[in-house]
């Protein structure tokens, strides 16, 4: 298929990333290369197999319900790019 | 001989003997790394921290008084893991991977600086790293593979004794095949990913790069196990994986995969690779031809699976709580402008990609059909392993390749994994082992893949291989 600019300015705004005019330009090109490429799966005959998600025969694995300590605050906030107090600084949430 | 050039298991038969002391070894590697980093550049965040990270906790352990190194992407609890990508700069864990606890339990030393990598192990040259390339120890121009280049670099530079890297597509083996070195990725489950920054969350594996079959079980016998922080570590015993090395080979069946000898296998790794087999052979070994039919299908498969769970793990790099953060007013505007400046072009290309097959109008035609072909694959090994031990095919299609050769074209990149992806996929086992050189001198990997949790078979054989052989004692002139 093809994937026009639009798609990936659509796909690169859910991603969250910003893209400057030549990234976008180049990087449409060769997303377009690699669709091409991915596209002989549609020679694979899948009708009744059913999807793998990962190879491993388990599932819903749970961890005991007991209480069990956490990161203390300082060193949680350690790497924060800003921080006040025992807070997170980040630009304003609800406008 | 130098200390640094020597197998773990040789220098700890002189450690326990007090034949040397753990701090003489330390300064010889760290000799070592003065002496040939400025060519090799392996590790990075280099000057002045090539110091271990502190005194290990035991004396007396597996690996006591043991280097060793990790790639960038292992968290150690406060020094810097940045997955060589900007959007880490300065992060410092607060935790040590489930790995690091194992490995200073064993009484090993961790070095404080990391090996380089691709950012966020996307890539098969490490070119790709915010901190410039790695040199093939074996020629400077090129590539010594990726990800985990800087891994299997320092080991085959001599610049560590044993080093961890991590492998999603292939990204220990491959670098392995080119460097010259034992690289193993074990089967899915065996070891925690816990403190590994994920990538594709149902592929990733970290395992062992070393000079020898014996210090791969050493280093097995380490991190291998279950873990209640990775819900996906397998409840399973760990044998000692040493009592698999020594064995003969005869009557074992080796499978050969006619998928893997085909248009774009280069002829002098097809030679090195047909003579291992012949060797093989000659051991007692049963060959016999079979056939992975959906193989043609591993990379894209890979290349659709692989970059939507790895869109959906870097989500969390946002830059609120760690790493780099672009300054904006506008909370929207800070996650664009922080994931736009803080993410190299590759990582971009693979979040977008991953973004696009799990996105809505897309989804079944893209994630759906691949996660349905990879039964496809999966039931391929299922079926040759009912009569077959283990499968031998090259690790990499081609020796390493020079430095830009590839960088300007991402499908051409990503085909260079075609022989190590089916393994992440499937979840089996899989080895690079030195299996010969071109003329030109660049190390060819042959690779042995088994059932799941058949580490022992990929021991028995490559060990079995590496004492009629004399290609691991090969070193490169720095």
């Amino acid at each position: 298929m093809a994937i026009s600019q639009e798609i990936v300015k659509y796909v690169a705004d859910l991603s969250r990333i910003e893209l400057k005019p030549e990234e976008l330009e180049r990087l449409s090109r060769q997303l377009q290369d690699i669709l091409g490429f991915i596209d002989q799966l549609s020679k694979a005959d899948i009708a009744g197999v059913a999807p793998t998600s990962h190879i491993l025969p388990i599932s819903n694995v749970l961890r005991d319900d007991s209480p069990k300590g956490s990161l203390p605050i300082e060193k949680t906030l350690a790497n924060a790019p800003q921080k006040r107090t025992n807070f997170f600084v980040v630009p304003k949430v609800i406008e | 001989m130098e200390l640094y050039s020597l197998t773990a298991h040789e220098l700890l038969e002189q450690l326990r003997g007090k034949k040397i002391s753990a701090e003489q070894l330390r300064s010889s590697v760290s000799q070592r790394i003065d002496d040939t980093d400025s060519k090799v550049k392996a590790y990075v965040r280099l000057s002045g921290s090539r110091q271990a990270q502190e005194q290990p906790k035991a004396d007396s352990g597996a690996l006591a008084g043991i280097p060793i190194s990790l790639k960038d992407n292992l968290c150690t609890e406060g020094s810097s893991t940045e997955c060589c990508s900007r959007i880490l700069a300065g992060f410092k864990p607060p935790y040590d991977a489930t790995v690091i606890r194992k490995l200073k339990e064993a009484g090993a030393i961790i070095l404080e600086t990391k090996t380089n990598m691709d950012e966020f192990a996307f890539g098969s040259s490490t070119e790709n790293s915010c901190f410039g390339p790695t040199h093939n120890p074996w020629d400077l121009d090129r590539v010594p593979g990726g990800s985990s280049g800087g891994s299997a670099a320092c080991v085959a530079a001599d610049e560590a004794i044993m080093a961890l890297g991590s492998d999603t597509g292939g990204s220990i083996r491959q670098p392995a095949a080119f460097c010259g070195v034992v690289g193993l990725k074990p089967t899915y489950g065996r070891v925690s990913r816990y403190g590994l920054i994920a990538f594709a969350s149902s592929l990733d594996q970290i395992g062992p790069f070393t000079k020898d079959i014996r210090d791969s079980c050493l280093l097995m016998n380490v991190i291998s196990g279950h873990d209640p922080m990775d819900a996906t570590s397998v409840e399973r015993e760990v044998p000692d994986y040493t009592q698999s090395l020594g064995k003969d080979i005869k009557g074992l069946k080796i499978g050969i995969p006619k998928e893997y000898f085909i248009e774009g296998l280069d002829p002098e790794v097809k030679n090195r690779v047909e003579e291992a087999i012949a060797k093989l052979k000659n051991l007692g070994a049963v060959i016999k031809d079979v056939s992975l039919p959906h193989t043609q299908y591993a990379v894209p498969v890979y290349y659709i699976l692989g970059t939507a769970e790895a869109s959906s793990n870097l989500a969390r790099f946002d830059g609120l709580q760690y790493g780099f953060r672009a300054k904006s007013p506008k909370l929207i505007e800070t996650y664009k402008k922080t994931r736009g400046e803080g993410f190299g072009q590759e990582a971009k290309r693979r979040i977008l990609l991953g973004t696009f097959a799990l996105s809505h109008g897309y989804y079944d035609a893209y994630y759906l059909k691949a996660l349905k072909v990879r039964t496809l694959i999966k039931n391929d090994f299922d079926a040759v392993f009912k009569d077959c031990d283990c499968l031998v095919t090259p690790t990499a299609p081609t020796p390493a390749f020079k430095i830009g050769e590839k960088s300007q074209d991402p499908l051409q990149m990503y085909l260079s994994d075609i022989y190590t992806i089916s393994a992440n996929l499937a979840g089996v086992p899989a080895i690079s082992v030195p299996c010969g050189f071109t003329r030109a001198g660049l190390p060819v990997g042959l690779q042995i893949l088994a059932e799941p949790f058949g580490e022992e078979t990929l021991f028995r054989l490559g060990h079995a291989y590496e004492q009629a052989t004399d290609w691991h004692k090969m070193k490169p002139k720095l």
